[in-house]
């Protein structure tokens, strides 16, 4: 992904978005870069998840506080709205129950962030299409024999996902290659963040 | 990590270090046991290293394991034997001397040095033997808060300690949590699980049936040497992992041969032998007893850790290992989810290693990168630019 200042350009969306002082969990936190800057420059209060042991090494060099674990059992303990935020970025792709997991992040904090690569990218279309190949982009970048993701799915995908399940965007936010994307983001944009927070009322559950 | 190994061949040990000793809860004051009884006048037997800072806000405690003494780094006069975590502590190390004022004493109801059912009862002019009272971990980290107090510190910069000394770390956090900026628990539990009471049982029992032991005063005959071998090679089975024991022995004989006789043929029996008559030499039978008991009374299960409605200002790194069976990792996770529940600052990391419960002492390297930008961070803050 494209970097600006050393910062890559899904973080510094993503910066944007917070307010100072928020209290952030990272699921998926990785070397801890947005938790950094989230810190240091935001005074927010964070908090990381991350599976991988040589970034949660990475994640303490930076001072950071961060708990082994994987994403989908990482919610389960937390108090209700126990943070402002709760970021999944670039991790949604790679979780099997992503219902729950939003579900359960929108307990545990007011706000959810949620960035995944867009599988309905034009580059990726070009490459089924055309080539009859699964596509690799620079936001899908792995083949279909390494890819840690089990889920695909594209911006419209997730917008019905929202309506269907009862979640309210309130922020959309769409990154193309090298900047924000406006137009048509279902085949520009790469990478699609979204914000989303509970429905203000809620009707009857559906089962 | 490259680092800190190079760091760790830099420098060298803390050189001649000593023990020193301090004595509280003098008749008519007595320290009162979680047991409901007292004991006094009770001595501790403690060394530090490093210096203590200015406004004292540079302490770190370290806790020792269930045989643990509180010669926890350097080399004493006249004895060659570096202490138990002596690659940890020391300049340059993850508990820097050159920064840190290091504090480790001996627990109470032990035998090195401070007051345990080994020492003379002052009422009696007699070694205590059983008439020692039970001594829970919460009482050990009492007496240790006396020497804190004595020390003039207010505030623990950290505690830290692996198996039981992770156990004395969370009683701290939970008996203390104002006085404990960080705390480091190794390979430990909030409870023992009946597995390890178990384990702890058997090891008891197999002292207490040699007849030697009798009934615990056995102080003018001499120890139970064959119960206490015993007990003590139970312990180190459970110290290492299958993977451990099949790279240090494997099937291999010591003679190359069976000897047809029950004889150790094989090298694991003589390691355990070996560990075990050693064991008998340095350690108090009744002290095994008191303190295996002691580790499982403990349990900072349920709310108990952090009392529900308070806020722990206390910051945490939980640390575990891959292979150990002994305290596994689900028990520090168990200690994440307590601290999850509560909203207090945790970072928890398992770590590989192959070397079961024994990593904590062995796996230098790793330890000593999370430890050592954990303290810093605790120190100094996260250093923002707003």
């Amino acid at each position: 992904m494209t970097t600006e200042n050393g910062i890559r350009a899904d973080h510094r969306m993503i910066f944007d978005i917070i307010e100072p002082g928020a209290k952030v969990l990272d699921l998926g936190c990785g070397n801890g870069d947005l938790m950094q800057i989230l810190e240091q420059r935001k005074n927010a209060r964070v908090r990381g998840i991350e599976v991988d042991l040589s970034s949660i090494y990475q994640c303490v060099e930076k001072g950071l506080s961060v708990c082994q674990g994987d994403i989908e059992s990482s919610l389960e303990e937390y108090p209700d709205h126990a943070f402002d935020y709760v970021i999944l970025n670039q991790s949604m792709q790679e979780i099997k129950n992503a219902h729950f997991l939003l579900v359960e992040a929108l307990r545990v904090g007011a706000r959810v962030i949620v960035g995944f690569p867009n599988f309905a990218h034009i580059g990726a279309r070009i490459s089924l299409f055309f080539k009859g190949q699964a596509p690799v982009t620079d936001a899908l970048p792995y083949c279909w024999y390494n890819t840690p993701n089990v889920r695909f799915l594209s911006i419209r995908d997730f917008k019905a996902f929202c309506r269907e399940k009862g979640f309210r965007i309130v922020g959309e936010y769409y990154l193309g290659a090298k900047k924000r994307r406006y137009l048509l983001p279902n085949l520009f944009a790469l990478n699609g963040i979204f914000v989303i927070t509970e429905a203000a009322k809620k009707g009857p559950q559906s089962p | 990590m490259l680092q800190a190994t190079e760091n760790l061949i830099a420098y060298a040990s803390l050189g001649a270090v000593a023990p020193e000793y301090h004595i509280f809860a003098r008749p008519p004051a007595a320290l009162k046991l979680e047991s409901g009884e007292t004991l006094g006048p009770v001595t501790l037997a403690y060394e530090t290293y490093g210096s203590l800072n200015q406004d004292k806000s540079n302490a770190i405690l370290i806790c020792h394991a269930l045989s643990g003494d509180a010669h926890a780094a350097g080399i004493h006069d006249g004895e060659g034997n570096p202490g138990w975590w002596d690659d940890m502590i020391g300049p340059g190390k993850a508990f820097d001397t050159k920064r840190y004022f290091i504090i480790c004493a001996n627990v109470i109801g032990g035998c090195k040095g401070s007051t345990g059912p080994s020492s003379v009862d002052p009422q009696t002019g007699k070694p205590y033997a059983l008439a020692f009272p039970f001594i829970t971990i919460a009482d050990m980290v009492n007496a240790q808060r006396d020497l804190i107090d004595h020390l003039g510190i207010g505030k623990l910069l950290c505690v830290a300690g692996g198996s039981m000394g992770g156990m004395q770390t969370l009683q701290w956090a939970s008996s203390y949590p104002e006085r404990v900026r960080a705390a480091i628990p190794i390979a430990t539990a909030l409870k023992h699980s009946p597995q390890q009471i178990a384990f702890n049982e058997v090891v008891r029992q197999a002292i207490m049936a040699d007849p030697d032991w009798r009934g615990g005063n056995y102080y003018a005959y001499g120890q139970p040497e064959k119960g206490l071998a015993v007990a003590r090679m139970i312990g180190h089975i459970t110290f290492m992992s299958d993977q451990s024991m099949e790279e240090k022995f494997s099937r291999r004989l010591k003679s190359g041969k069976f000897s047809f006789k029950f004889d150790a043929d094989f090298e694991v029996e003589g390691y355990l032998r070996y560990r075990g008559d050693s064991f008998v030499k340095r350690f108090d039978a009744n002290s095994y007893l008191y303190i295996t008991k002691a580790m499982d009374y403990f349990d900072l299960s349920g709310a108990r850790l952090i009392q529900t409605g308070k806020v722990c200002p206390t910051r945490f790194l939980v640390i575990s290992f891959a292979s150990d069976w002994l305290y596994p990792s689900s028990q520090s996770q168990e200690i994440v989810r307590s601290l999850k529940r509560h909203q207090v600052d945790a970072t928890y990391c398992e770590l590989k290693s192959t070397y079961g419960h024994d990593a904590f002492l062995v796996e230098i390297a790793e330890q000593t990168n999370l430890i050592r930008h954990f303290l810093d961070r605790t120190q100094n803050g996260n250093g923002k630019k707003s």
